[in-house]
């Protein structure tokens, strides 16, 4: 429950306009979509689990945002959050995820078989291959807001689900706040160990507290499959491996999500989701699927073409350096990943990578003949 | 059939111990006070404003504290915090506070400055004079725990109040939201401008929110006499000026501190008997006032006693960029330790016979003669 917003009551004494925040700084989802009387209509709501407004806007407010990045300004404390406060929830969620409307249906499709193609991606070029999702346990809280007891038992469901698996999920379990200084350094080289929060997005909706009380890592004995607990979301499932056999990741990754999600079900905590907006997420913009595919690929020919960006977005894809979100290429290897998360299913996603990877790779070999790229442009997809 | 006091206590205690927090690595008054009986009793009550023991105790939570530095690792939403917590806060005040006792001591409140004497330093060794206290707004939550709007009546409060203080003490606002850019260079330069916070052991209190809504910087015309607005606390009083004139510091600290000018306007600041001035930081009950100068000691600051020394005169030594810096040049910052259980004039008068008792023996080393270490001043 995060700091200063739990007396909600108390606080309808004042009046609207004492209470809105000054939002003329900002520049986010949520200060674009929030107006007084839509603030007004739903400041005296809550959820069952006595989530406010006041708490799912406070990063937005907390963070007003950068002028060429628009960050979401909002977060879920709980699954009902997306209901109590639809009225903030979907102009953002639509503002985010390309016009998406409070009717539309959002479509999901686990079954890798369903992926056309997708293992031939060049090892020259397409250095490793990744696919990232979040889930959310029902019937629990979200990070923005539950409580220890609550965060101890998703970790307690997780533990018991995790190791069932076996044959080439077979694996372990790394709490936070009891691994040894050895098993650090090696999630620290496998690039796995992820650390507390320093983000004020995270922050400042209370996603860190605690820390690092009932978070941990597990992951399968080959390294290739991996679960983040109690982070951001309850749970992170990432699939990697070097190369660019995308089709493979993005097995592993639908047979392990299956394979864990069957377990909770019987424990009577399923994933969360919803046929309106797919696996609920704690940031909006991790609604649908919440899946980022993507590839860590040498472009440096390309990246330097005046049409990349155009060629990115036709093709649906983002770019971010090798450190992830906000980070520089290095040596002109970049991160490109899809750019969507609701609208579309997990096949698709992962099909517009593989298919704009493999054309961007390409494109990459004409360049370096010399030769032009233009007329192998994409259409807009 | 209605459960019995002790099994009702049983299942609390069960359903709170799922919650009970992990506070084996931690080194803070909280984790050293806190323990599942206390939380089983408090973790479901609340102040009437709707404030919780997790929140009050998640600073506390998340910063388990250092090896060396006993942090306080609990703050109050609310006045009412300090009594609805009392079972934990109690203890974490005599700890804090040397042994005060809230249950069963008073704490005396004495702002009358013409009692201080001996209050003017020799110049060639003390540089600045200045004290600094906080006051809390009765009836209106603290920085932990606030709305925006009680917040803004915070700030408007304070600063109609302050538009009635004359002569000396006139002076204007700059709120942190309007200020030019121009505006806020100048209160840089002159050292006075205050910035969000980035200490976790303040941002995990909830303290940063809104930033930098109602938040602003109150000084007079003479640059001698600075208000925080919302910063850690509701206020923050400081009364400063280069040299050694701790006397004129403290008068101007007393005038400028006058509670009629909100009292006209029917407001009061938060103060009990027991506790004295009620901030956020437990740390900061009683005066809150913390009294000090940048002196030059740098031949007594080399001596193995000089801590010792310090200890004796209920003094404490900071680098002069603040709490947590080095010293530079052999300039310390130098202040009381005590804050609870002594009153305004006390302290202020320990800091004066302490510092001039410290530029003696450094005087004295400069002639290479020697300092009696057992000598403990009168007041002690």
């Amino acid at each position: 429950m995060p700091f200063g917003n739990t007396h909600n009551n108390f606080k309808l004494n004042y009046k609207v306009e004492e209470e809105f925040p000054n939002l003329s700084q900002h520049n986010n989802h949520m200060a674009k979509a929030l107006t007084k009387e839509i603030y007004a209509k739903l400041r005296d709501k809550q959820t069952p689990s006595g989530y406010t407004l006041d708490d799912a806007i406070q990063t937005g407010v907390d963070n007003p945002g950068h002028p060429f990045i628009m960050t979401v300004g909002l977060v879920a404390g709980d699954e009902e959050s997306y209901v109590v406060f639809k009225d903030l929830f979907d102009p953002v969620i639509s503002d985010r995820h390309g016009g998406y409307k409070p009717t539309d249906k959002h479509k999901t499709d686990l079954n890798f078989e369903n992926l056309k193609g997708g293992d031939d991606l060049d090892p020259n070029y397409v250095l490793s291959s990744r696919v990232r999702t979040g889930r959310s346990i029902k019937g629990f809280t979200l990070p923005p807001h539950n409580s220890r007891g609550e965060r101890r038992a998703i970790e307690k469901l997780s533990i018991e689900a995790l190791t069932t698996l076996d044959g080439e999920f077979k694996g372990k379990y790394y709490p936070l706040k009891s691994m040894t200084d050895a098993e650090q350094e090696q999630l620290i080289a496998d690039h796995f160990l992820f650390d507390k929060p320093v983000s004020p997005l995270l922050t400042c909706a209370g996603m860190a507290r605690d820390w690092p009380d009932a978070r941990g890592i597990w992951h399968n004995n080959d390294k290739t499959f991996l679960v983040w607990v109690n982070e951001e979301d309850h749970l992170r499932v990432i699939s990697m491996q070097k190369g660019g056999n995308m089709r493979e990741v993005f097995r592993r990754f639908c047979v392990g999500l299956q394979k864990i999600e069957e377990i909770f079900k019987k424990h009577n905590h399923g994933f969360m989701w919803s046929e309106h907006l797919g696996f609920i997420l704690t940031c909006p913009s991790n609604l649908g699927t919440g899946l980022r595919g993507g590839v860590h690929v040498k472009l440096p020919k390309l990246s330097t073409h005046p049409k990349f960006e155009e060629i990115l977005n036709r093709l649906r894809l983002q770019k971010r350096g090798t450190g992830g979100v906000d980070t520089a290429s290095v040596g002109g290897v970049f991160d490109i990943s899809n750019a969507d998360r609701l609208g579309s299913s997990e096949v698709e996603q992962v099909q517009l990578v593989v298919d704009g990877v493999k054309l961007m790779v390409e494109m990459e070999k004409k360049l370096e003949k010399g030769e032009p790229i233009d007329s192998m442009i994409p259409a807009q997809k | 059939q209605p459960m019995d006091g002790s099994s009702f206590q049983c299942v609390i205690l069960c359903l709170c111990s799922a919650e009970y927090p992990d506070l084996r690595k931690h080194n803070n008054c909280m984790a050293s006070n806190l323990t599942p009986a206390i939380y089983a009793k408090l973790c479901d009550k609340a102040t009437p404003n709707g404030y919780t023991l997790d929140q009050a105790i998640q600073t506390g939570v998340d910063n388990p504290g250092h090896p060396f530095i006993k942090t306080v690792g609990m703050v109050a939403g609310d006045e009412e915090s300090y009594e609805v917590f009392g079972d934990l806060i109690n203890p974490v005040i005599k700890e804090r506070h040397n042994g005060y006792d809230p249950l069963n001591m008073k704490h005396p409140t004495d702002l009358d400055s013409s009692k201080i004497h001996s209050g003017l330093f020799d110049e060639r060794y003390v540089l600045s004079s200045r004290v600094r206290t906080g006051r809390s707004i009765r009836g209106l939550s603290l920085p932990p725990a606030c709305s925006r709007a009680e917040r803004r009546e915070v700030e408007r409060v304070v600063v109609d109040a302050l538009a009635g203080l004359k002569g000396d003490l006139t002076g204007r606002y700059y709120s942190l939201t309007q200020m030019t850019e121009k505006e806020q260079q100048q209160l840089i330069d002159d050292h006075f401008l205050f910035d969000k916070p980035v200490s976790p052991l303040l941002t995990c209190a909830g303290m940063a929110r809104d930033w930098p809504d109602g938040r602003g910087i109150w000084h007079n015309n003479e640059k001698t006499f600075l208000i925080w607005v919302n910063e850690e606390d509701h206020t923050r009083v400081i009364s400063m000026e280069k040299g050694g004139n701790m006397k004129r510091v403290f008068d101007r600290f007393c005038k400028g501190l006058k509670e009629r000018l909100i009292q006209e306007r029917g407001w009061e600041f938060m103060w009990n008997e027991r506790l004295g001035y009620i901030l956020t930081c437990p740390s900061n009950l009683g005066t809150g006032l913390r009294a000090g100068v940048h002196v030059k000691l740098p031949l007594l600051s080399k001596d193995p006693r000089f801590s010792k020394i310090l200890d004796n005169l209920r003094l404490q030594k900071r680098g002069t960029g603040g709490v947590d810096t080095a010293a530079v040049g052999g300039v310390f910052d130098i202040s009381n330790l005590d804050r609870l259980g002594h009153s305004e004039v006390q302290l202020v008068q320990t800091v004066i016979d302490g510092v001039n008792y410290l530029i003696e023996c450094e005087k004295k080393l400069e002639k290479g003669q020697d300092i009696k270490v057992n000598i403990i001043p009168a007041h002690h």
